[in-house]
């Protein structure tokens, strides 16, 4: 068993879920029977290999350096309508009409 | 007419000759949809008005003659990730159950656009994450073939609305596998575009360097004239690409001699049922009879690709779903009295189990300790995967695999074990990994008259050879 119910407790933290302690017993079962799989990965030398976290800048122009590489994802700097207030609000289980209302933060 | 086998050229074209409106056609499907889809559980929600509104649009045009839009009155569904105008879309996920979108997912525009009639929201699994639709916090749904088994997942209420005769065409989105396995267990057509080749401008993010959108339909040709009119640059999606958009649906038909096939051994060893080997290799054999050229190539690190990708997908997940707060979209728990309270416990009620087992692996894989270990490695090994298959690309046009290990298995019979659920997905979540285009189509049934599926990979951006493969085989099967 790699992970344990306190690692399940810290990474439920900085996720914020709150789990059972039900729940939290299955997690770790599965936590564990996922990366006991995953490990199979460790099988691999990878020293000398580069990450690779998207795949679209494989098709930007190789020609082009620096931002420009990148000028397929870019706009022209003019405004645009976006979405409006009462639309972004429209879901907010709490607004005051101009704002989303959370809970206090700061308390005294 | 037969509304159960109908195709998108079919529909477009009784309704140019006003043999039928597309009015009275939205309502023939409707009254399918009232009448089966209590079994079959593939509609989340109906949007009939809308659907009605655009159907007398279309007839206006009709009645006066004109030419008609390439879409025109062609019933579609809509996966409920992608965003629809004044519509509740739920991402299958009781989070989202009362979330009524703002604005239009660009594919669902362009669908509309081209004269389209969405009928409604498809059932899938909660944020897309699932392999057998059983995770949907709605209700499941079940394979129109069998209602016994799965429809596959996580599109699985498209591909089953597009086999039960609920919708000529539909849309789904694919980030390991979730358009090609439904259709692969449900005996329909699904088509996977290459990364970047379709806007993804309101859909609701799962893995963001791997999501797709991508259409369903009953033929290649209809898969083809989808991806055309959803495919193109988007301005409000920079990773959508700026590469022209082919004449797909005149790839149909084009001869295939010549064309270099590639058949990857690692996909045909241990695990594959045998009935579902026969059945390829039946159709390698028939492709070559075509005059295509059959060369067996290598992707060597195939075994790796499922740790990578729940080591990439559920890093990202972890990040994409930290909006859903409590602060902006309906679910705000009234348990809560201090902010990190209403964070936790909104969290909690909204989400399901493996969406929260997805989030807790993903933050896991990239907390202070472990992100050299699992995500980095996992990309590194994501670099390796993409080599394999561009070493392959050096010599042939196109790979022919399966799509699924298995043919659509029974509801209950995962659920309880997250590894063997990931497995399922073994031979589909690399080309998400690698951003490359594929299809998965019929190939035949099982000696229980259940659907195989047989999936074709192309080179980035070359949908055309895709299609023009996967029709032949097409033909070749009728």
């Amino acid at each position: 068993m790699k992970v344990t119910d306190k690692d399940v407790a810290y990474v439920a933290d900085l996720a914020n879920l709150e789990l059972t302690p039900d729940e939290s017993t299955r997690m770790v079962a599965d936590l564990n029977s996922i990366l006991s799989h995953i490990d199979k990965l460790n099988q691999l030398d990878t020293s000398n290999v580069e990450p690779l976290a998207e795949v679209v800048s494989a098709f930007a122009s190789a020609e082009r350096k620096g931002s420009d590489k990148f000028a397929y994802a870019q706009r022209p700097d003019v405004l645009v309508p976006g979405l409006s207030r009462e639309a972004a609000l429209s879901n907010a289980p709490d607004t005051d009409g101009t704002c989303f209302k959370v809970p206090k933060v700061i308390e005294r | 007419m037969n509304i159960n086998t109908m195709t998108v050229d079919e529909a477009r074209s009784l309704v140019q000759s006003r043999e039928i409106t597309a009015h009275a056609l939205a309502e023939a499907h409707y009254s399918q949809i009232e009448s089966r889809d209590e079994t079959i559980g593939s509609f989340l929600t109906l949007t009939k008005e809308r659907a009605l509104a655009q159907a007398q649009r279309i007839d206006r045009l009709a009645e006066k003659g004109d030419p008609l839009p390439p879409l025109a009155g062609v019933p579609v569904g809509i996966k409920d990730v992608l965003m629809t105008r004044g519509e509740r879309t739920t991402a299958g996920s009781s989070f989202l159950e009362k979330f009524i979108a703002p604005y239009d997912a660009t594919a669902v525009a362009k669908l509309e656009a081209a004269g389209a009639v969405c009928l409604g929201k498809l059932n899938c699994d909660e944020f897309a994450m699932g392999s057998s639709n059983e995770n949907s916090a709605f209700h499941p749904v079940r394979n129109p073939r069998d209602t016994t088994r799965v429809p596959g997942g996580s599109s699985g209420g498209s591909a089953a609305a597009v086999a039960a005769g609920f919708a000529v065409a539909t849309l789904g989105s694919d980030t390991g596998g979730s358009i090609r396995q439904p259709a692969a267990f449900c005996g329909v057509v699904g088509l996977l575009p290459t990364y970047g080749r379709v806007s993804r401008y309101g859909l609701i993010a799962f893995a963001s360097s791997l999501d797709h959108v991508g259409p369903f339909a009953r033929t290649v040709k209809d898969s083809a004239t989808l991806l055309e009119v959803i495919a193109g640059r988007d301005p409000r999606d920079s990773t959508s690409a700026d590469v022209p958009v082919a004449n797909y649906a005149s790839e149909c038909g084009r001869d295939v001699k010549g064309l270099r096939i590639g058949i990857p051994e690692e996909y045909f060893g241990e695990g594959l049922d045998p009935e579902i080997r026969q059945a390829i290799e039946r159709r390698i054999d028939a492709l070559r009879k075509a005059g295509c050229e059959i060369v067996s190539v290598s992707l060597p690190h195939t075994e790796y690709a499922i740790p990578v990708y729940y080591i990439v997908a559920t890093a990202e997940a972890s990040a994409n779903l930290a909006r859903f707060d409590g602060v902006r979209y309906t679910t705000r728990s009234s348990q809560s009295k201090t902010l990190a309270d209403m964070y936790r416990r909104s969290r909690d009620e909204g989400f399901g189990a493996e969406v929260k087992r997805r989030i807790l692996l993903g933050t896991y894989a990239l907390s202070a300790g472990y992100y050299d270990a699992y995500y980095l490695k996992a990309q590194q090994v994501r670099t390796l995967l993409t080599r394999d298959f561009q070493n392959a690309f050096t010599s042939v046009d196109a790979i022919v695999t399966p799509v699924t290990p298995t043919v659509a298995f029974k509801l209950g019979e995962k659920t309880n074990d997250p590894v063997a659920m990931y497995l399922n997905d073994i031979y589909t979540v690399t080309a998400n990994l690698v951003g490359v285009p594929g299809i998965s189509l019929p190939c035949g049934n099982n000696h229980e008259g259940l659907p195989i599926g047989i999936q074709i990979l192309g080179k980035h951006f070359d949908e055309a050879t895709v299609i023009r493969l996967a029709h032949a085989m097409e033909q070749d099967q009728l």
